[in-house]
């Protein structure tokens, strides 16, 4: 099976999907935390038109419908929010670099070779090609994961619990043509409340702590602190 | 030039001859020694070249000499011929070289004829492990070559760290010939016997043939200072004299790399290797080579900087037996000939141009007595001949066309970029990935040689001696000049080199890269023409013509001549020496990128005047070494508590020991 | 067309062809700045003046910085005809593939740093030391994003590449798209320009190319200078037709010559302007922020390595 086997769209859809992998490598290496969110709403946006492919090279209406979700949600809304909030702390100006980009770069690149090993054995999905994005998506929520672990920024946390999620509906949308549509209103709600509740705690935790950077939240155990 | 082949016997006969020469120091002796060195070395040469084109065939011998019942074999074949050739060249360089610089280096040592004794049992321990054929005479003539050479590093005993330097080398010598040791051993288990042919018929299972493979690559891996085996390497190689420098960085870790393809090819056999093996071999020699050429960055010791550039070669090569194994455990033995080829080719280019660059920076330190490159420079106008050889080794050892390094790098690449063929997507994307290191390494090694080329031959001496350079003797330069031109004749004109190659991978591989060649003496195609295909002699006529033409329509144009000049620098007041970048400085950006892997002290002193020192360090010895070796000392010093003191104590250990194995016997 | 004929015209289109871009890229720099620029044929003229000047030589130079010019410009000019232009019956492209390419402009690049480092002077030292960085960063991307493409032509040869491309099926594909975004940011790296270095600078701490050049005068100048544009020009033929090889030429008719031509003079002055554009909207960026931008290059070529064994070739 290759690429050339494949019609046009899903040609595209492999295209887009391999941008999608890119924003989620761009977010990795992104310093400023504006231009995060812009990249977030970006790789929602992807999603969304990866949805809207899929939707019309399988012939399935209910999709348009996640599309145009997701679309609003994840390019649109919760980028609103996000970057709302982001000024209202007074972060719009924040920059944070890694402590050691190039080697956080090629462990992304490690994660999308592992995932690739990981969906390797999964023989019996009607095409090859669907498991190759399979591959894609998983690498993407491996990689919003370790956006997780390597920022130190609440917010940058956030985008990718996000980046996550989008990974999760790209697989959900290449390999079963989407979830059932209760599921899904119900996973885009979801979303939704998280990242209202997430604003919310950003004050919160801000009013008590001053500051949003994850490394002060330290006391996450029940050890007695040392006086 | 055919050889009777039967005129081997001089082989081991003459070095020995060369020893008892080599006891006296008086002037004829010495003369003596390097002019059998000499024959020797054509010798070598001869008979590898016979071996290669055929000319010459494959032969046994059985030695009257050796144990009872464990009779010596010696067989010359192809792969014993490549190295014959090799370590002959070498020689053939080295032979001329050493009476000019023996000559400063004797006069009032106490033990002048160490150095030649130890010289001639060196080559002698060389040349018969590769032409041993059974596994008795081969760790024989191995640790020959281990104990000379460690003698050798030694020779300058008086300094302490040459001390240490050389007991670290011999431990690791030793460790490693014990994994080797073992690794026949497990052959020979289940081949019930010692000779290389019982051991090439034994039956192993595959569990224990990795078992097999793992020892051989720890103990070959040792010597030719494979990640992390290599510390005693850059500690080792400098100190001894540079004659012998070159022939241990150029040879000896060849005769490892020699033991590790007879071992693993040839021994083991192709239908044995695994996938595996390919994958530890190709991280292990990317890892290598980048390590390699980082830490080489950071010398300023001439000889240090160019033993770090041995690991980063020797990297390079087992990249390419990884891809070799690879593609032969697939099912490609056409690929995995490829790789083998340009693996073997990369080992005698590395002896060619890091002999030259030892022999060039021996003759650097001969004439200005400096071995910091912080204190040289502007040589180049000084010594002109050694200058512009040592331009050749820096040019080919930073793999650039049209020297002998690239066409090695290049099949290497031709190699890695088959990945196509395979089955399974992640070596797929492992192999160019490799591919990327390696172009990597060859790119920092590049900004290695123009940091040393730049600060040691051009610009203006940094210090008296330096300012004050004599040229070298006649000989010193024609050991150079000689290697020089194998260095661009080995660039030039791959074919014959690439077609006497597939008589090596034919026997073994089952492939004997006819398709190299198909297209004549011009083009090398190492799959096929329509895949790849390099004509360097065409590169370099296409060159010369492009420079001549350039040079002549500019010639014949409204300017001739130069004017020579004050240089301008901006318009800033003349430039004194000590306003020129520093070995430190170049590559101080290169440090800074690459910072996460060095061992890093620096820091700025007031001391009559602001100094800045750096020091960097190789991050292995506090990660690896210093937690092994407190491990020994205390696993010794819990032994040492049986050393009670009191004589029954001792009598009723030796009781015990005795009752113990009756009791074994008895089982 | 005439083999011949056709590698003389190889040569003759790079050096000819070189100066050419260069001023269109800095005319239309100077039209963003709203300055009326010097004319398209400034190049030729600022070259021919050089040449017709004695060369001054720093009396502390070697022979090695004599030679220099003539081996960059030698190798510069080698690696560029190496590169197929209008169609992929190239004879030359036998000669050296890619990686001789590469490997080439390598050459050409060890002696410059060597000519900067041969004066003695500090400013030499340091554009060799910083252009030896950039390089040693941009070489595997470079290769990297080729062996994305080779992989899929399998072939290293250029002329087999530009045949592959011209006749397979029409078809999308990821790896393409990275790698054309790799090559993007190493030809920038790789020639000097903005971000990472300043064609237009001069005695600033900033410089890297120049800096190195910055002794030689008179027809040396003029030869480091002219290999400088080769190298831009050959980035751009690289890029325009690897990845948008239409219009090239397969059968080496009169008409598809011609129209081969049209179409690479067309394509190449699209990439002058875009390099202006971007050259007049980014400022330069400190030196260590440059290893984070090679990196980003090495990884958008890995990416496109990975998406071509992932998403193209498929199962197994």
């Amino acid at each position: 099976m290759t690429l050339l086997a494949l019609p046009l769209q899903e040609q595209a859809v492999f295209v887009l999907a391999a941008m999608v992998l890119f924003t989620s490598f761009l977010l990795l290496a992104q310093t400023r935390l504006v231009t995060s969110i812009h990249t977030f709403a970006w790789q929602g946006g992807l999603v969304a038109a990866i949805t809207a492919l899929m939707a019309w090279s399988s012939d399935a209406p209910h999709l348009y419908l996640s599309a145009a979700l997701t679309l609003g949600l994840k390019a649109l809304l919760i980028p609103w929010m996000l970057h709302r909030l982001v000024r209202r702390v007074e972060l719009d100006r924040h920059t944070e670099s890694l402590a050691w980009p190039a080697a956080t770069l090629l462990g992304g690149a490690g994660l999308v070779l592992f995932s690739y090993w990981v969906v390797l054995p999964i023989e019996h999905l009607e095409l090859a090609a669907t498991r190759n994005i399979v591959a894609i998506s998983l690498s993407v929520v491996l990689l919003g994961m370790l956006l997780m672990v390597a920022r130190r920024q609440i917010v940058q946390e956030v985008i990718g619990f996000m980046s996550i999620e989008n990974g999760l509906f790209l697989g959900a949308v290449t390999t079963a043509h989407g979830m059932p549509l209760v599921v899904e209103l119900g996973v885009a709600f979801d979303v939704l409340v998280a990242a209202i509740l997430f604003g919310v705690f950003f004050l919160q935790i801000r009013e008590s702590i001053e500051s949003l950077d994850a490394d002060r939240l330290d006391r996450l155990s029940e050890r007695e602190p040392e006086a | 030039m055919a050889v009777p082949v039967s005129l081997w016997p001089a082989l081991p006969a003459l070095p020995l001859v060369m020893a008892v020469t080599g006891l006296s120091a008086r002037r004829p002796a010495v003369l003596l020694f390097f002019a059998l060195m000499l024959l020797d070395g054509l010798l070598a040469a001869a008979l590898g070249l016979g071996l290669l084109t055929g000319q010459l065939p494959t032969v046994s011998h059985s030695l009257v000499t050796g144990l009872p019942g464990l009779a010596w074999h010696l067989r010359l074949d192809p792969l014993s011929g490549w190295f014959l050739l090799l370590i002959g060249l070498v020689q053939v360089a080295v032979a001329p070289y050493g009476p000019g610089y023996v000559r400063e280096l004797l006069p009032g040592h106490r033990t002048p004829g160490a150095l030649g004794f130890f010289t001639a049992l060196f080559l002698l321990g060389m040349q018969l492990v590769v032409v041993a054929d059974d596994a008795f005479l081969f760790m024989i003539a191995w640790e020959l070559m281990s104990l000379s050479s460690y003698v050798l590093v030694v020779f300058h005993h008086q300094r302490s760290e040459n001390r240490r330097a050389g007991f670290l080398y011999l431990l690791m010598a030793h460790v490693g010939a014990l994994a080797i040791l073992l690794a026949f051993g497990v052959l020979a288990t289940h081949g019930h016997g010692f000779a290389f042919d019982t051991l090439r018929s034994a039956d192993v299972p595959p569990l224990w043939s990795t078992v097999a493979f793992v020892l051989a690559l720890v103990g070959f891996g040792m010597k030719a200072g494979v990640l992390p085996l290599h510390v005693w390497l850059p500690e080792a190689h400098p100190v001894a004299p540079s004659h012998v420098s070159a022939l241990m960085s150029g040879v000896m870790l060849k005769v490892a790399v020699y033991g590790f393809v007879r071992f693993t090819f040839d021994l083991c056999g192709a239908p044995a290797l695994q996938t595996g093996w390919g994958v530890a071999l190709l991280t292990v020699g990317s890892l290598t080579a980048l390590y390699g050429v980082l830490f080489a960055l950071m010398q300023h010791d001439i000889k240090r900087l160019l033993a770090y550039h041995s690991v980063e070669n020797i990297g390079i090569i087992f990249l390419g037996l990884g891809l070799a194994v690879i593609f032969r455990a697939t099912g490609h033995p056409g690929v995995a000939a490829v790789a083998l080829a340009a693996a073997l080719y990369h080992t005698l280019n590395h002896a060619l141009f890091k002999s030259l660059l030892f022999l060039g920076a021996g003759a650097v330190m001969h004439s200005t007595h400096e071995r910091d490159i912080e204190r040289m420079g502007g040589l180049l106008r000084r010594m002109p001949w050694t200058g512009t050889f040592f331009l050749v080794g820096c040019l080919s050892i930073s793999a650039l066309p049209p020297f002998n390094g690239f066409v090695s790098e290049w099949l290497t690449f031709q190699a890695a970029l088959q990945t196509w063929v395979l089955d399974s997507g992640l070596l797929r994307s492992l192999l160019p990935i490799a591919a990327a290191m390696l172009a990597l390494t060859g790119a920092l090694a590049a900004a290695c040689f123009v940091k040393v080329y730049g600060v040691v031959f051009l610009g203006q001496g940094r210090s008296r001696h330096a300012r004050h350079a004599r040229r070298v003797p006649r000989g010193m330069r024609a050991g150079q000049a000689w290697l020089a031109l194998l260095c661009v004749l080995f660039g030039i004109l791959p074919v014959p080199i690439v077609r006497a190659l597939g008589t090596i991978t034919g026997p073994i591989l089952g492939d004997d890269l006819h398709a190299a060649s198909v297209q004549g003496l011009l083009w090398l195609t190492p799959i096929s023409p329509k895949t790849a295909s390099y004509g360097p002699p065409l590169v370099v006529l296409a060159l010369g013509l492009t420079w001549w033409l350039t040079a002549r329509l500019l010639r014949r144009g409204r300017a001739r001549g130069v004017v020579s000049c004050e240089p301008w620098d901006c318009g800033f007041s003349r430039p004194t020496p000590r306003m020129q970048y520093t070995a430190t400085s170049f590559a101080q950006p290169i440090l800074r990128v690459f910072r996460v892997l060095f061992d890093v002290e620096e820091g700025l002193e007031e001391r009559g005047g602001i100094h800045y020192h750096l020091h960097v360090r190789d991050r292995l010895w506090r990660l690896l070494y210093e937690p092994i070796g407190r491990g020994v000392l205390g696993a010794a010093r819990q032994v040492a508590r049986l050393q009670s003191g009191r004589l029954r104590a001792y009598l009723a250990g030796s009781f015990a020991t005795l009752l113990m194995l009756l009791w074994v016997i008895g089982l | 067309m005439n083999t011949g004929l056709l590698v003389l015209f190889q040569f003759l289109f790079f050096a000819l062809a070189a100066p050419l871009l260069a001023g269109w890229v800095k005319r239309v720099k100077a039209r963003l700045q709203n300055r009326r620029g010097t004319p398209l044929l400034q190049g030729y003229r600022e070259l021919w003046k050089l040449m017709g000047k004695q060369a001054l030589v720093p009396d502390t130079a070697s022979p090695v910085y004599r030679i220099a010019p003539y081996v960059v410009f030698a190798s510069t000019l080698l690696a560029a005809a190496t590169l197929p232009v209008l169609g992929p019956r190239l004879p030359l492209a036998s000669m050296a593939d890619i990686i001789v390419l590469v490997g080439l402009l390598a050459l050409g690049r060890f002696f410059l740093a060597l000519a900067g480092m041969d004066v003695g002077t500090a400013f030499g030292g340091l554009g060799s030391s910083r252009e030896m960085l950039i390089s040693s960063l941009a070489e595997p991307a470079i290769l990297m994003a080729v062996f994305t493409l080779t992989l899929t032509a399998h072939s290293t040869n250029l002329a087999s590449v530009t045949d592959f491309l011209l006749h397979s099926a029409p078809a999308l594909r990821p790896s393409f798209l990275f790698a054309l975004m790799a090559l993007l940011l190493v030809g920038i790296a790789e020639t000097g320009r903005i971000p990472v270095d300043n064609p237009a600078t001069h005695l600033e701490l900033t410089m890297v190319h120049e800096a190195m050049i910055l002794e030689y005068s008179g027809r040396h100048l003029a030869l480091m200078e002219w290999a400088a544009q080769i190298k831009l020009l050959l980035y751009a033929v690289l890029l325009v037709n690897l990845f948008f090889p239409w219009g090239m030429d397969a059968q080496g008719t009169p008409t598809g010559t011609l129209v081969a031509l049209t179409a690479v003079t067309f394509k190449l002055a699209v990439v002058g302007t875009a390099l202006g554009v971007t050259e007049s909207v980014l400022a330069k960026m400190r030196l260590f922020k440059v290893p984070l931008y090679l990196d980003m290059a090495f990884l958008l070529a890995l990416l496109g390595l990975l998406s071509h064994v992932i998403l193209e070739v498929g199962s197994r």
